[in-house]
Order: C-alpha cells, then sequence, then structure tokens
C-alpha cells in the first residue's frame, strides 16, 4: 500500500529524470529534426555519410577521452598526438626506416599501422608513467606532452608537409589512402572503425572488471585502493586506450588527405572533451558513458554541419557550440541532485 | 576553590538527533579561571555538548545561561561574539598560509574593509604569541611547525577572538610529552588570566593532574560532577561506565582453532622521529575476536594499515595460516584472505556514487569474470545473496550507496570484505557512526563470522564495545602493545594500560 502510494508520488519526479537521463538523446533528435526541417538537403543518405564521416574522427578521440574522464583525469594531449601520428605514418610511407646501416627499411600498409598505433600508444604510456609514477598532476602531464609531440610533429618535416602518400606497389602500401577513403558495404572504412572501437569500448566498460575499475578509480581512488583494485595499472590503461584513439585518427586522416602535415589535429583534445561532457561525463570522475559520449559528438557535428548548411557564420557556430556545451553541464548538475533525491526517497521509504 | 564564578551553565540540554537522543536533559556549569574537564566514553555526549556550548549546534531543548543571562546561538559566529572558542581534536588550520594569516583567517584586521593591514596583522599575532609565551614568528608557513605548535596556533587563533572560554577537545592526543608540558604550561597561564577553559580527554592521569573541576558524562547523562580534589582514577571509571555492562553474548561456546593470522615486529616508522607502531607481535585464531583497544592515535590504525599493505616503509612479518604473506599490493593480500574493514567509510571504504551492488562485489569481481568477461547476472545474484545474509535494508541494489543510512553503508562494507572468503577479518571501528540497533546487529554478525571459524581483529575506542565483545583484549599505546588480557577482565586495569605515561616515558 505504502509503496504504490509512493511509486504515484513519484511518477512525475521519475519521468522528469528519466527525460533529463535521456537528454543528450533528446538533444540530437532536436537537432535532427531542426536541420532536416530548415536545411533542405540535409536528411538524405549522402549528407549523412558525410556528417557521420565528420563526426567519426572527434568520436574516436572522445571515446579515449571518457575513459580518462572517467577515472578522474584528463588528457590534452590528444590533438599532438594526431599530429604526431599522422607525421610518423607519412614518414615511413614515404621515407621507410633508415637503419643508417647503408640500406632503409620499408614497411607494408599493415606494418605501418601498427607501428602508428605503437606511438601513440607510447605517449600515452608515458603520459601514465608521469601521472602514476611521478604524481605529476595528469592536466599538466598532458599539458606537457601536448607540447612535446607537437614539437617532435613539427622537427620531423621541418614543419612541411608530408605530401603525395599514396603508396607504392613495391613496397606494398597502395592500400594506405583506402584507410581514409574506401568503403565497406556502403559505409566509409573509417566509420567501421568507429563502430569497431565504440562497441569494444563500451563492452569493456560495462562487462569486463577492468572497466568496473576504471569507474571505482573516478569514484573514489582510496577506496578504490584499498578494494584492491590496482589504481596504476588502470589509469596506465586509460592513457594508453586515449594515445591508440589519437593514434588511430593521425593514421585516417594521413590516408584520407593522402598528406601528413604536422599541425593536424590542433585544438582537438577541445572537442573531445566537448563531446565526453556533453555525452554526460562529469569531469570529476566516476560517470560517464560510452555510448553518450558518441551521441555527444554527434551533436555537436550535427549541428557544426547543420549550420554551415544554413549559412550561419562560423563565427556563430562558436558561440553556439559554446552555449551547448555550458548547457549540457548545467542540466547534467541538475540531474545528478534530482537522481540522488530520488533514491535517498527509495531509500527512506525501503527503511520505513 | 569558591573563587571560581560559573560563567556558563546549561539547563535541562536535551539533544536529539535523528534516531538518537545525545544529551538527556544534562545541567552543566562552566566555571572561569579553571579547567574544568569533561570525561565520558565515545558516544556518551561530550562533542556534542561542546559543539552546543560553542554554538556549532543548537539544543533542542533546555537553555544556555551565560553569565546569568540567557543566551541563543544560531551559528558559531554568535558563540564566538560571545567570547567562546573552541580548539577541535583535528586541527582546522591552513598549512599553506603563515602562522599570523592563520590565526586571523575570516577577521583579518583590514585598512579600508579591504587591504590586509599585514603589519598590525604580525603585531597581533606576536602579542599572542608573548601571552602564550611561545616564540613563534609570525611568518612562518603553517606546515614548518610541529603538530604541538600548531596546536598553539589554534589557541591562538581562539584567543585572538577574545574568548574568554576555550573548549579543548582532546588536545594532548597529537602531542609529544614535551609539547604536553608546553601546553599545560598555556593553560595555566590562561586559568591565571581568567579564562574559563573546558577540557576534554581520555587520557585519566592527565585529567587528574590538570583539572579543578569535573563532570563524567554517560549516554547523554552527567553521572558525576564535582571539584577535583579526591578525584581518583577508579572513581572515573566507575562514573564513566556504571555497573551495568552492554551485553553481545556468544551464542555457542568459544572453539578456538588453530592460529589463522600472526603480525610479527611490524614497525612503522613516523615522520619526525619515533615510530607509529612500535613492534607490534599478535596472533589471531580460528574463531577468535581479539579486541585491540587503545586511545587515538595509540597507533591501532596504521598498524591494521600496515596488514593491508598501505604503507611501503613498514617493516615486519605477516602470517596467514602459518604462510608468510610476501605480497605487497593489497590485491595480493586480499587473495591471502585478508580483509580490511577501515576507519572511515566514506573515504576508504567505499565508493559513493557506485551502486550498492557494484561496491558489494569491487573486490571481488574475479569471482564472476571468464577470461575478461564479467558475468552481470551471477554478480548481481551474489550481491542480492550478501544483501539478504546481512540483512542490509535497501529498496534497490542499483542505487547509489550514498542514498544508504551509515549501519547499513557499513554493513555494505562488510559484505564486500565478506564476498573475498577471508580467513581474517581485520576491523577499524567496526561500530563508528552508526546508530544502537545497526550496532547491535553488526556485532552479532561479528559474532556469527567467528562462530563459522573467521578469526576477527578489531579496534575500538569503546571500552564497553571491547570488554564485551572480544574473546581477547589487546591494549595499544604509543605505538606498542601495553597490555593483554582476557575476556572479562576488571576495566579499570584495561584503561590503565591504554594510559600512556608520559613523566616516565619522556622518549615516547
Amino acid at each position: 500500500m505504502t509503496t504504490r502510494q509512493q511509486a504515484a508520488a513519484s511518477t512525475p519526479q521519475n519521468l522528469l529524470l528519466l527525460a533529463l537521463r535521456l537528454r543528450t538523446f533528446v538533444a540530437l533528435i532536436l537537432v535532427l529534426a531542426y536541420f532536416s526541417f530548415m536545411a533542405p538537403n540535409f536528411l538524405t543518405g549522402a549528407n549523412a555519410v558525410i556528417v557521420t564521416k565528420h563526426v567519426a574522427l572527434n568520436a574516436l578521440l572522445a571515446i579515449g577521452m571518457t575513459f580518462v574522464i572517467i577515472t578522474g583525469g584528463i588528457d590534452l594531449s590528444v590533438g599532438s598526438i594526431v599530429g604526431l601520428c599522422a607525421m610518423v605514418a607519412g614518414w615511413l610511407v614515404l621515407n621507410g626506416v633508415d637503419t643508417g646501416l647503408g640500406y632503409t627499411i620499408w614497411f607494408n600498409t599493415y606494418e605501418i599501422v601498427a607501428l602508428t598505433l605503437a606511438v601513440g600508444i607510447g605517449v600515452g604510456f608515458v603520459n601514465g608513467l608521469l601521472i602514476t609514477r611521478l604524481n605529476v598532476a595528469p592536466f599538466i602531464a598532458t599539458l606537457g606532452t601536448l607540447y612535446i609531440a607537437r614539437g617532435a610533429a613539427l622537427l620531423s618535416s621541418g614543419g612541411r608537409t608530408f605530401p603525395n602518400l599514396g603508396g607504392s606497389e613495391e613496397f606494398g602500401t597502395t592500400s594506405f589512402p583506402l584507410i581514409g577513403t574506401a568503403s565497406v558495404l556502403g559505409l566509409p572504412v573509417m566509420v567501421w572503425l568507429l563502430v569497431v572501437v565504440a562497441l569494444a569500448a563500451h563492452y569493456v566498460s560495462r562487462r569486463t572488471p577492468l572497466g568496473r575499475h576504471i569507474y571505482a578509480v573516478g569514484g573514489n581512488e582510496r577506496g578504490a585502493a584499498l578494494s584492491g583494485v590496482k589504481v596504476n595499472r588502470v589509469k596506465l590503461f586509460v592513457y594508453m586506450f586515449s594515445g591508440f584513439c589519437a593514434a588511430l585518427v593521425g593514421i585516417i586522416i594521413a590516408s584520407q588527405l593522402q598528406a601528413a602535415h604536422p599541425a593536424t589535429g590542433e585544438t582537438f583534445e577541445l572537442n573531445a572533451i566537448a563531446a565526453a561532457v556533453l555525452g554526460g561525463t562529469s569531469m570529476s570522475g566516476g560517470r560517464g558513458r560510452v555510448l553518450g559520449t558518441i551521441i555527444g559528438a554527434f551533436v555537436i557535428g550535427i549541428l557544426s554541419d547543420g549550420l554551415i548548411m544554413m549559412g550561419v557564420s562560423s563565427f556563430w557556430q562558436t558561440v553556439i557550440k559554446g552555449v551547448v556545451i555550458v548547457l549540457a553541464v548545467v542540466i547534467d548538475q541538475a540531474q545528478s541532485r534530482l537522481q540522488a533525491r530520488v533514491a535517498l526517497a527509495q531509500e527512506a521509504s525501503a527503511n520505513r | 576553590m569558591t573563587d571560581h564564578p560559573i560563567g556558563l551553565s546549561i539547563r535541562g540540554g536535551v539533544k536529539v538527533y535523528p534516531g538518537t537522543r545525545a544529551l538527556k536533559g544534562v545541567d552543566f556549569d562552566l566555571r572561569m579561571g579553571a579547567v574544568n574537564v569533561l570525561v565520558g566514553e565515545n558516544g556518551a555526549g561530550k562533542s556534542t555538548l561542546m559543539k552546543v556550548i560553542a554554538g556549532v549546534e543548537s539544543l533542542t531543548e533546555g537553555r544556555i545561561e551565560l553569565q546569568g543571562r540567557e543566551v541563543r546561538f544560531r551559528n558559531k559566529a554568535d558563540a564566538v561574539r560571545e567570547g567562546i572558542g573552541i580548539v577541535f581534536q583535528e586541527l582546522n588550520l591552513f598549512p599553506n598560509l603563515t602562522v599570523a594569516e592563520n590565526i586571523f583567517i575570516g577577521h583579518e584586521p583590514v585598512r579600508a574593509g579591504l587591504d590586509i593591514d599585514q603589519r598590525s596583522q604580525a603585531r597581533a599575532t606576536r602579542a599572542l604569541m608573548a601571552r602564550l609565551e611561545q616564540d613563534i614568528d609570525p611568518d612562518t608557513p603553517l606546515d614548518h611547525l610541529r603538530v604541538g605548535q600548531q596546536q598553539i596556533v589554534e589557541i591562538a587563533k581562539a584567543l585572538s577572538q577574545d574568548a574568554r572560554i576555550l573548549i579543548l577537545d582532546e588536545p594532548t592526543s597529537a602531542l609529544s610529552a614535551a609539547e604536553v608540558e608546553v601546553l599545560f604550561g598555556v593553560i595555566e597561564e590562561l586559568k591565571s588570566q581568567g579564562v574559563g577553559i573546558v577540557y576534554i580527554s581520555h587520557r585519566l592521569d592527565e585529567l587528574i593532574r590538570v583539572g579543578d573541576y569535573i563532570t563524567v558524562l554517560r549516554d547523554g547523562e552527567i553521572t558525576g560532577s564535582r571539584p577535583m580534589q579526591g578525584v581518583d582514577i577508579p572513581w572515573i571509571v566507575r562514573a564513566m561506565i556504571g555497573e551495568k555492562s552492554k551485553e553481545f553474548p556468544r551464542t555457542e561456546a568459544p572453539s578456538f582453532g588453530e592460529e589463522i593470522f600472526r603480525a610479527d615486529h611490524v614497525t612503522l616508522p613516523r615522520a619526525g622521529g619515533g615510530f607509529a607502531v612500535d613492534r607490534v607481535s599478535l596472533s589471531v585464531r580460528r574463531g577468535e575476536i581479539v579486541g585491540l583497544y587503545g586511545l587515538m592515535g595509540a597507533g591501532r590504525t596504521e598498524f591494521l594499515e600496515c596488514v593491508m599493505a598501505q604503507h611501503p616503509a613498514s617493516a615486519g612479518r605477516i602470517f596467514v595460516d602459518g604462510h608468510p604473506v610476501i605480497e605487497r599490493d593489497v590485491a595480493g593480500r586480499i587473495a591471502r584472505g585478508i580483509a580490511l574493514i577501515p576507519e572511515d567509510r566514506k573515504r576508504d571504504g567505499l565508493v559513493q556514487i557506485m551502486a550498492i551492488r557494484e561496491n558489494l562485489t569491487l573486490s571481488s569481481l574475479g569471482l564472476f569474470t571468464r577470461g575478461f568477461h564479467l558475468n552481470l547476472k551471477a554478480e548481481a545474484a551474489r550481491a542480492l545473496d550478501f544483501v539478504r545474509r546481512l540483512a542490509i535494508k535497501i529498496a534497490s541494489p542499483e542505487n547509489p550507496v550514498s542514498s544508504l543510512s551509515g549501519g547499513n553503508q557499513q554493513k555494505v562494507v562488510i559484505g564486500k570484505a565478506l564476498m573475498t572468503s577471508p580467513k581474517i577479518l581485520l576491523m577499524d571501528e567496526p561500530s563508528r557512526g552508526i546508530d544502537i540497533g545497526a550496532k547491535a546487529e553488526v556485532f552479532t554478525t561479528m559474532r556469527a563470522l567467528a562462530g563459522q571459524g573467521l578469526g576477527i581483529l578489531f579496534v575500538t575506542s569503546d571500552l564497553d564495545e571491547v570488554l564485551a565483545l572480544s574473546d581477547r583484549v589487546l591494549v595499544m599505546a604509543n605505538g606498542r602493545i601495553t597490555g593483554e588480557f582476557p575476556a572479562g577482565t576488571d576495566p579499570a586495569t584495561v584503561i590503565a594500560a591504554a594510559t600512556p605515561s608520559f613523566l616516565k616515558e619522556p622518549s615516547a
């Protein structure tokens, strides 16, 4: 009897909570509906693919960023890792590796991808070591690697672009441009990559001990450590994974443009953070979901593409993007307060 | 002793918290120019009474009179305005600021309402330090000072607001012998200046030495109040504990198995010299509940943390089931059958924003994992099983653990520890911050677990609790084991062992 009354009394509250929980999704639908109505060619298959391609790069970075932020950290270096890895891939396609013994090792596409990913993971590893072993605050550690990686990218070519990364028959690199340009079953390869990485990340976060540990570390590091969670390993993993995602993006961009420019990826880290936050990731750690982040990335992507199609000035776009992000965080705060209240009420009635 | 006027009195003071009556009609007189000692067990209501006087809490019923006129404190600032200062057990200072800045934080002397008058601030600080006969430079950063000096700064902070009444809550718990002497000197000095001092401590010999009047609290009632002449430790203990004792009897006859846990010369150096844990050796047998009693800062918590691999600097050996434990990380020690229930649930025990289920299984995810796949169904089933077994009252295991009451949160922590199938359970103040009903349930659970062959080592500052619950009582003081008693020992002997004698051991 009492429980039924309780349920009835809190129904509007529960509905509101549900709406707030799905807010990113609601935002996505609203943005989609708005532009389908306002921009005539917006809701066509071709345009959807174009938008998705734009979104995919940011979404990939944002997935890595989400894990980092859930642990209570931040990774500012992803944009620079994108640039560095684009240059590494470009260098390997163009120049191979000079052994210094009078001959040069050339790699095929698979090997180049593997090596480049290793570089990205390596930078993430350095981030992780700085943060776990040397106790550098994540913001500072990754700010440092941001500059180092960017500098290394510039040094690799003296600031110039590596052009014509078409690959060569001889070394098995003609497939390199396909990563960013080819399509499989009607979807670009890069979108498939996003799908694979997203599903894997979602799986890890929800259905593995590692995922649970990532949330625990962000929620209460001391408590997690006392429960036997290997906090340092978890942190190392998230920064390495973030580096992996950034390397992937670097490869895709180099392949797509068939050129590698050392300034590639500047300010990408900010877009990635924005997508994660928009998707409900809490900057204080412990909360966030991979799927939310992806939706967040789509909201940002659709917003900017749609505004372009409507002919809104890019200056205004920047303002609108900022407003949306701030709004998202304000709503997020409201949601967590409401959620805590609902849970408290439930527990109070259970103990009556 | 009749020349000590009553400065503040409480008549019929009642304080009700949700679920408990912390004060049950207390009449208390505070005499000026004297040290008013307040003693009682944990949870007896000392802190509540002091918080009422300091304006941190307000009385549910009853009134406070200051020099004969009734006053009402809505907050701490009101009490400060009336000249009441409090020095909490935990120092509320800013290590990154200087001594002068700390003393005048929140009431800085300003010019034109904006600019801090550094010079007058330093001058006032110097004057305060002279009054306290301390040689501390106002510009010293606070973290350069020893804990004892920081305590002095805290006192100076209260005096800087013209405190006529000064409450000291366990001021010596973190001090060395020499620093205690300095503090006593300061207290003498303040007394002669007519300041009324309330002094709370567990160290009975210290109370007898420093006090002029004594008030004993038990379960929110005053059980003794008189001038200090003729008071001895047995009198205090009688007033503190009374004739009754809280019983948590064993349901079955004690049957201890072989030794399950042994610590051998566990040592932890303290920052700044000395030892927080000083060559502690002890053992626990299967099915035995060992109580580790001692005062704040005796090194009990630190000892448990050493066992749980929280202090890389610690030395000594640990055995579980006769095998030496060589793992240096928490996960390894959990795997060996050691489980810790930390003192501070919020900080160390739980991840507040995670669900109850996720907290319960955090230490034992391996049970539900094949390869790297987590079987959520098995996890939920196991979590529900423990919720039922420990009678945790919850609406849904998916709610955040922060929505639970203290007692239920504690049960979640216990459940988490038990899910790792431990052989030895270390419990640090398992009854802290939970109401009486939940306390009894936690104790019953402990009994049941011991009956199943678990070894339990629990730390407590509650004398009743340790005497009623333990099969064997160990007492720690100054980082050392200072006594071992069988169940049913006279409380006075236990208290005596827990009281570190400063005068005999100046090196400690």
